[in-house]
């Protein structure tokens, strides 16, 4: 049998690994594909909360499938911006989107 | 003789039992048993799909009043396996600035996602891969794997065509999903559940008598969803050069076409369960298992052959065409569709089965009808509109 | 050892490892791809977890929209076929270093909490996929987060699409 605390510590290994793909890579589109993994940890922690609690307390795989939704909105936001800055300054690296500051 | 009943388990658990017997422990019989039977069943799935190809090129020869292979064995029932020879001892060739990985995965993982929806198809009543119970989504989900199949494919092969193509098929099968969906919801209302095994046993009137529109509507989709004429503008020789399979050739190419062959008698298969009983015909299939299995591969036959009827009559369908069509009939009548099913369904629950279909198939044939003058009317409104423009231009030319 | 943990110790490796890819490799299109990898990872285990509609849902929202999303950005977003220049920023070791420490951190807070060595509860003869789809549209469950998210969802989608609409032609009259 699987405790859940292997459930936990896989999901808090990826969220680290998201949290290091967010912080250190130059690619605007990588530091949303670290989001997306982060994401992804947090729906492993819920839906092990569910399986591994009350499982007729429904409220753990409603809050996956809304976490699903709201990631598909942002990712579509995010990358719609992205492709939108393309356009303008012909670069993704984020330390080059830097018009704002002085 | 319990072998005749149910042979799959039984079988299983001789399996399991000889495993055990040489020494494996429990965990690892089970998972040895559980692939063995994977490998038979893919096995058997693609003698299926050399058959195919074999049907695929006599029936388009009689479509095309000719003949089709006759000289490699009886009937060319050889030809097939000729043709695997030829395909394999090609040469295998990687194109230039190609990323090797990819290139040489995608054939595999299109033809992989059509093995993966055999696992869900109930053969009969007692031989099936999984009874699971979300299976109508896993049939979205290893459509959606197709369309990965795709990108990687078009991208890989450092091509611009392949990668335009690519481009324009993954537009085409993911803008078909929706009306596919909302089409597989149908007959999850009628039979109140997702398992495709309840939705045959719960077949005591077919659903293509219940929704012949949702039919229809599937019917269209999966043949979008195909890739397969009159939908094929991307993929045609004499199109955009092949599409996104253009530099592929040899057993990669083998393993694109067969499976775009698998994948339409797989959804033969589907259309099969889903809207015209699956393994039920009136009673037979109780003799005996293999009689279901044979009921249904009659029935998905049937099935592919209407795919390929369409496909060697109809001409093919301009790109902006096919997607206007989509997202400006079939989408919006899918979703009516929806409504009217679900409507219908509750309201006509506690009656008679046959006023039940009755109000069903009726109600069908007035959306239908309505739909089809919303189009005429909208059809006869713009050829006015275009005649007052050029009207307008004659007098303002003349003046 | 049981069947179920050899398959969750192989899937934790093949997610943990396709992760480390994500965040590492040079080629874009290649970090899309081994986020496919850990997606279906992460599939296989919601499927262990016997959250069997979160798992096809995963596989159809993730894998077939968000996946694919991804890389029809990143091929329009390139300057160039081959990606060139370092991939991680000057910050790098800060960043590891942090992360490290959330890690840790999460790790400290798991060993000391008592619910995490919690078991299984027995799941047959439950419908659960019933029990999901009443929670999701019943008035004294979640229906109102979910219709909440589904218009969330739309004008997001909305924005995305006018936000990166190509305004060239209109700039033009």
């Amino acid at each position: 049998m699987i405790p859940l605390s292997w459930y936990l510590v896989l999901s808090a290994l990826l969220f680290s690994i998201g949290l290091f793909g967010v912080l250190a890579r130059r690619n605007a589109v990588a530091i949303l594909l670290g989001i997306e993994l982060m994401l992804n940890a947090v729906n492993i922690n819920l839906a092990s909360f569910w399986r591994y609690g009350n499982t007729a307390q429904m409220g753990g795989q409603v809050f996956a499938i809304i976490v699903f939704a709201v990631a598909a909105a942002e990712v579509a936001v995010g990358l719609a911006l992205i492709i939108s800055v393309y356009r303008r300054r012909k670069t993704v690296l984020a330390e080059e989107i830097d018009l704002m500051k002085w | 003789m319990n072998f005749w009943k149910d042979p799959i388990n039984v079988a299983a658990d001789w399996l399991k039992n000889v495993f055990t017997g040489w020494g494996l422990t429990d965990p690892y019989a089970t998972a040895l048993v559980y692939l063995l039977g994977a490998f038979t069943m893919v096995a058997l799935v693609m003698l299926l799909d050399v058959f195919l190809v074999w049907i695929e090129r006599k029936v388009v020869a009689r479509f095309q009043d000719r003949v089709g292979p006759n000289r490699v064995g009886p009937f060319g029932l050889i030809q097939p396996f000729a043709d695997i020879i030829k395909l394999l001892i090609k040469e295998d060739i990687t194109p230039a600035g190609a990323d090797k990985v990819v290139y040489n995965l995608a054939p595999v993982l299109s033809l992989a996602s059509v093995l993966l929806l055999w696992a869900i198809l109930p053969l009969s009543a007692l031989v099936y891969g999984v009874d699971l119970n979300v299976a109508v989504l896993y049939l979205v989900a290893a459509g959606a794997l197709g369309t990965l199949a795709v990108i990687m494919a078009g991208w890989s092969s450092n091509n611009k065509y392949a990668l335009l193509g690519a481009f324009r098929t993954v537009a085409q099968m993911i803008s078909f999903e929706i009306p596919m969906v909302v089409a597989l919801l149908i007959p999850t209302i009628l039979s109140g559940s997702m398992s495709l095994k309840t939705v045959v046993e719960r077949q005591d009137i077919w659903y293509v008598i219940l929704a012949p529109l949702g039919f229809i509507i599937f019917l269209i989709s999966a043949i979008a969803e195909l890739g397969r004429a009159p939908f094929d503008l991307n993929e045609a020789e004499s199109e955009i050069v092949a599409g996104f399979h253009i530099e592929y050739s040899g057993m990669k190419f083998g393993l694109f076409y067969a499976g775009e062959l698998l994948h339409a008698f797989t959804f033969g298969g589907f259309m099969a369960v889903l809207f015209f009983g699956g393994y039920r015909f009136f009673g037979l299939e109780q003799i005996h298992p293999l009689v279901a299995v044979f009921i249904l591969m009659i029935k998905a036959l049937l099935g592919y052959w209407v795919i390929m009827w369409i496909k060697y009559t109809v001409p093919r369908i301009r790109i902006d065409h096919m997607l206007a069509f989509n997202w400006k009939f079939l989408t919006p009548m899918a979703f009516a569709l929806l409504v009217v099913t679900a409507v219908m369904h509750k309201l006509l629950s506690g009656t008679q089965p046959w006023v039940y279909a009755l109000g069903m198939f009726l109600s069908n044939v007035v959306l239908l009808l309505a739909a089809l003058e919303i189009l005429r009317t909208s059809a006869r409104n713009q050829r006015r509109q275009e005649e007052a423009a050029l009207s307008a231009i004659a007098q303002t030319s003349s003046h | 050892m049981d069947a179920s943990q050899i398959i969750f110790g192989l899937t934790a490796l093949l997610i943990i490892f396709s992760a480390l890819r994500v965040v590492t490799t040079r080629n874009m299109v290649h970090a899309a791809l081994w986020l496919i990898v850990t997606l279906f990872g992460v599939t296989v285990l919601y499927a262990l977890l016997q959250a069997n509609f979160l798992a096809v849902v995963q596989v159809v929202v993730y894998v077939g929209a968000i996946a694919i999303l991804f890389i029809f950005a990143i091929m329009l977003t390139r300057r160039e076929i081959r990606d060139s220049g370092p991939q991680l920023n000057r910050g790098w070791l800060l960043a590891a270093f942090i992360s490290l420490a959330v890690f840790g951190s999460l790790l400290a807070l798991l060993y000391n909490a008592p619910v995490a060595g919690r078991l299984a509860g027995s799941l047959t003869g439950e419908d659960t996929l019933m029990a999901l789809g009443q929670a999701l549209v019943s008035p004294d469950a979640y229906v109102l987060p979910f219709e909440v998210a589904s218009v969330l969802l739309l004008a997001a989608l909305i924005g995305a699409v006018y936000v990166a609409l190509n305004k060239k032609q209109e700039s033009d009259q």
